[in-house]
């Protein structure tokens, strides 16, 4: 087996299983317990669980410290960082600040733009792009240096992720965006909420056709369902986000007392039909407020128990 | 060029209301051509403004005056004697205009009149959009001739970003995704291979972020 850091999820992911990771949006206060509580709920189904990096630019307690509470409580986690708040040498001191507790996961992110958040009226930073995050967080682990050039003492030991969503346009791009993002250094990719199989598997053909898949780890992302409302705000609403109609007729057609039954099944038979398809090398549970379900759609799944890996 | 927007009125007059003589100077250059600074602007305000002091029945006066460039001392020089002649300006230029009058006219108050927005041009009669934000150190050969630092919401260099939605930008269905344009542009190019080069971490030193900037040009300095 051979991997480059302590990370369990390269662990998991090198010894030929399919992952699974889940995500939690910390809390907009500053109540550890809370995410804590969420993690409690789910840590036994998943091999790693991403903290939110102040999603949809809205503030919330850091996803940093939210990481450090899970480290302690024994949880592994996935240190989110978007671009839009810190500039070169606030990222790399944060990157830093996870390593001395062994954070050993990171997902690189430009973040959502800060007009859809509680501050609208803030700067945004964007000193560099995810691409050049990836570049940056591999340059300080591989080569053990800080951008300026100079030694860092114990570099950090980071496996380094990033975002992709197959569903963004301009949709003949999204091939070669993962080529560069591969070429950038990243090493797992969690998609964008899939609910559009058919493109997916399309995008991971023509991924595959270009070999791409041998050079990264693709978790499909998957969410739940929990409401036909929900199912067509994410239709009409959410950038870069393709629910086919045909799914928003299935959990439209029963009654709404069903909806979420519907919403889990949905998403649980999504992921059998992945699961076969080659290349998809985990998956990435994104339950949004709904974190109490991700162990029952774990298990409907076949992915649980989880397996154990040193 | 730039582009300038007038300041609501109820904000200028604030500033001025309680002012005996005011100038209001426009400049003949880019604020002309954007429709917010030039003689025109400068006769619609004052007359605005006449109004108003008319209403308040106060005696203010107002005057007028068009420079043919603000950000150039030679022409500030020239404006000397009207602009002594009243106790306030209000600069209609831009703000670097503004700024000039300012340093020229060291014992006279200057309000600005306009907003500066952007360096942009005209996309049809009324309509302004931005093309470049003086970052000093430009990109447009590798992105196809469209600049990602002025035209991306997140001034990803190496973009899209996952909100770009039927090439609008997550920010507004009215605002064109930079990285679809580049990815337009380049394809008509032939160019896509050019796209999977990553762009390099930008240096911002010569950007704001590196503190006021200077150009000099030694061979025509004096």
């Amino acid at each position: 087996m051979n991997t480059k850091t302590p990370s369990k999820l390269e662990k998991v992911l090198a010894a030929g299983h399919q992952a699974v990771t889940s995500e939690c949006g910390p809390p907009r206060g500053s109540d550890a317990q809370v995410i804590l509580h969420k993690a409690e709920m789910i840590k036994n189904h998943v091999d790693a669980i991403n903290i939110t990096d102040n999603q949809t630019s809205v503030t919330r307690l850091c996803s940093l410290a939210s990481c450090i509470h899970l480290k302690l409580a024994g949880v592994e986690p996935i240190l989110q960082m978007v671009t839009r708040d810190r500039n070169r040498i606030a990222m790399q001191s944060d990157i830093l600040g996870a390593a001395s507790f062994d954070i050993h996961n990171m997902l690189c992110l430009t973040g959502d733009h800060q007009s859809f958040g509680d501050c609208a009226q803030g700067q945004n930073v964007h000193d560099l792009d995810s691409m050049q995050l990836i570049q940056m967080v591999r340059h300080m682990r591989d080569e053990g240096k800080f951008l300026g050039g100079d030694e860092i003492k114990r570099p950090p030991k980071i496996f380094v992720g990033a975002a992709e969503n197959p569903f963004a346009d301009p949709f003949e791009i999204r091939v070669p965006r993962l080529a560069k993002k591969i070429a950038a250094g990243v090493e797992f990719i969690q998609t964008q909420c899939i609910f559009n199989l058919d493109k997916f598997e399309l995008w991971m053909r023509m991924a595959g056709d270009r070999g791409l898949l041998d050079q990264v780890y693709i978790l499909a992302g998957l969410t739940p369902l929990k409401t036909a409302g929900m199912a067509k705000y994410m239709k009409n609403r959410v950038p870069g986000m393709d629910v086919p109609d045909e799914v928003i007729k299935r959990i439209s057609g029963v009654p709404k007392d069903q909806q979420a039954d519907e919403g889990i099944k949905i998403c649980v038979e999504s992921i059998q039909r992945l699961k076969e398809f080659p290349g998809v090398k985990g998956f990435h549970i994104m339950a949004i407020e709904w974190e109490e379900k991700v162990p029952e759609i774990v298990e409907k799944a076949g992915l649980y128990p989880r397996p154990k890996v040193d | 060029m730039i582009v300038a927007k007038g300041k609501p009125l109820e904000e200028i007059i604030e500033a001025v209301k309680d002012c005996d003589s005011i100038l209001v100077a426009g400049c003949n250059e880019c604020v002309t051509v954007c429709e917010a600074g030039g003689s025109k602007e400068v006769g619609i305000l004052a007359s605005a403004l006449r109004l108003y002091f008319l209403n308040q029945g106060k005696k203010t006066q107002v005057g007028e005056i068009t420079l043919q460039r603000q950000c150039d001392r030679e022409y500030l020089i020239q404006a000397r004697e009207s602009v002594e002649s009243y106790q306030m300006v209000i600069s209609m230029a831009c703000g670097v205009g503004c700024q000039f009058m300012a340093e020229e006219f060291a014992n006279k108050p200057v309000q600005p009149g306009v907003n500066t927005m952007f360096m942009g041009g005209a996309l049809e009669r009324g309509v302004w959009s931005e093309r470049c934000q003086g970052c000093g150190s430009c990109l447009l050969a590798r992105t196809g001739g469209i600049c990602p630092v002025a035209r991306c919401a997140k001034r990803v260099l190496n973009g899209p970003c996952g909100g770009s939605s039927n090439g609008k930008c997550e920010i507004s269905k009215d605002v064109d995704c930079a990285w679809q344009l580049i990815v337009n542009r380049l394809k008509a190019l032939g160019r896509m291979d050019d796209y999977e080069q990553i762009i390099p971490l930008k240096d911002w030193s010569s950007d704001r972020a590196g503190g006021p900037r200077k150009v000099v040009k030694e061979e025509v300095r004096q």
